[in-house]
């Protein structure tokens, strides 16, 4: 099987998908939703604590998939876990079979289901990826050799539309520096944006997978405007979706154009369908040809 | 400065439950800016405490309560009226209160929470701006603390959640990151926002703190 490194490596445009694993034990449904994709998309990343709800942990969800022979991406935020529950994780995704891995700082604690909890965000997304590259190294970070050096395929995330962007790429080349081979992008809605984007960080030899999501309703494309931080989604698509008879259909419409859009100036497309995992081969049965 | 809130007095009714006679202290210092436990707040206790039905043996108003010889000195100095008390309400920092606890043998109860080291905007007006991290790095990030000002204490460049220069835990405040360019880019120093910061020692906010100055 060739790996997504491989394949983004090799020039191959990639498509990567979002599922959420459970809040329980019970993996059927995500397993379902997964194999499912399997065979229509190359790697599939496993959130950790998505908005800081509380659900299983991704490094078992990562692994059961790896068991199905499915790609994974580990999702880890530094939200939960300090330095040596991040290298300790690290260490067991490693040992299971998990090579990607997205770096993240993570959501606040105070957006999620838990908020008397206690924040750690002992490093950050820029130190986990030291520490990621450390370890790859064969060191842990407080300089300590490792019985085997754990291979692993490092990302981060970005957010193209977030301003000022002059303050964020500054963030992102450290992010590179750290080790990030691939960014996956916050949702773009806006392809020129992401164009700029791109060419920004291009000199620095990192993958873009564009993130594409999908508008299911004019009322949760506002709400999204409203509540989630540096998305910012056009008024001509909302007013698309408006005067659709079919919002949903229409939203499948939005997202294929966006990804097709986005195509010609990145390396790969991650869509987040927001529970409609099975629309996904609609929104991307034309990135193939 | 040091910022305290009172507890709600419902609360601090019920953490005298078993002590009918109380001995009031009151700090001179941070807790009278703050306005928990002032002169004057140490009055209104006394007074909302009697038509609780308690019996308040005396009061005391502390020069700096935190100072842990100078309490042990004063409450020596209320002997008698200590003495008739079952319990000290100490309206205080947790600071202040634990001076009191070591000072006497009677039950202590806090009449505070104690919220964090703030600077004062304007009169009944305070904002944290220092975390206390034992490690300070406001030299490299142009005098604006990241540690304390980002909900997440992120010390290498805005989180995903910054937008228009906001904040994703709290919409009204500008990121820290944020303050921290805009700053920067005035003083032509931008640069200085490459370098990575590398992860924090956190052994130097190890507890519980101690500082012994050597002469």
């Amino acid at each position: 099987m060739i790996s997504l490194q491989e394949k983004l490596e090799s020039g191959t445009f990639v498509i990567t998908a979002e599922v959420s694993p459970p809040k329980g034990c019970d993996c059927s449904e995500f397993l379902g939703k997964s194999r499912a994709l399997s065979g229509l998309i190359d790697a599939i990343n496993v959130t950790d604590n998505q908005g800081a709800n509380m659900r299983i942990a991704p490094l078992a969800a990562a692994a059961i998939l790896v068991r199905e022979g499915i790609e994974p991406i580990l999702q880890l935020t530094c939200r939960d876990r300090n330095r040596l529950a991040l290298q300790s994780d690290l260490l067991g995704a490693a040992a299971l079979g998990i090579t990607n891995i997205l770096a993240l700082t993570g959501d606040h604690i105070s957006c999620g289901d838990h908020r008397t909890g206690k924040p750690v965000f002992d490093l950050d997304s820029v130190q986990l990826l030291q520490t990621i590259t450390g370890l790859s190294t064969g060191q842990d970070l407080a300089g300590n050799a490792l019985e085997g050096v754990p291979l692993f395929y490092a990302g981060a995330a970005a957010a193209p539309q977030a301003e000022p962007f002059a303050l964020t790429l500054f963030k992102l080349e450290k992010k590179v520096a750290a080790g990030a081979r691939f960014f996956q992008t916050q949702a773009i809605f806006e392809p020129q944006r992401l164009q700029a984007f791109c060419a920004a960080v291009r000199p620095t030899g990192v993958k873009v997978i564009a993130g594409i999501f999908l508008l299911k309703s004019a009322g949760m494309a506002r709400f999204v405007n409203k509540n989630i931080p540096g998305l910012t989604i056009p008024a001509e698509l909302i007013a698309e979706l408006e005067a659709a008879t079919d919002p949903l259909a229409t939203g499948v419409e939005i997202a294929r154009r966006l990804a097709t859009e986005c195509r010609s100036c990145c390396d790969g497309v991650h869509i987040m369908a927001m529970g409609r995992e099975e629309l996904i081969p609609e929104i991307t049965k034309e990135l193939r040809q | 400065m040091i910022i305290s809130r009172q507890k709600p007095f419902p609360e601090i009714l019920a953490a005298l439950q078993q002590t009918p006679r109380v001995f009031l202290v009151g700090c001179a210092k941070c807790a009278t800016v703050c306005k928990s436990g002032g002169e004057e707040e140490v009055w209104q206790m006394q007074e909302a405490l009697s038509a609780a039905g308690k019996e308040v043996s005396g009061s005391l108003i502390i020069d700096e309560a935190c100072h842990m010889l100078r309490a042990g000195r004063d409450l020596r100095g209320k002997k008698e009226q200590v003495e008739e008390a079952d319990a000290l309400l100490v309206l205080a920092c947790g600071a202040g209160v634990q001076s009191i606890a070591a000072a006497s043998a009677k039950i202590t109860v806090s009449g505070t929470d104690t919220l964090f080291l703030g600077n004062i905007r304007r009169f009944g007006q305070f904002e944290q701006r220092c975390s206390l991290c034992g490690n300070c790095l406001l030299t490299e990030t142009a005098g604006i603390c990241p540690v304390t000002l980002c909900p997440k204490g992120v010390l290498n460049g805005p989180c995903g959640g910054m937008d228009n220069g906001r904040c994703e835990v709290d919409a009204e405040a500008e990121c820290a990151w944020f303050q921290i360019y805009e700053l920067l880019k005035s003083q032509s120093r931008l640069e200085r926002l490459a370098t990575i910061t590398p992860p924090k020692d956190f052994a130097r906010m190890l507890k519980p703190g101690k500082l012994k100055i050597e002469k």
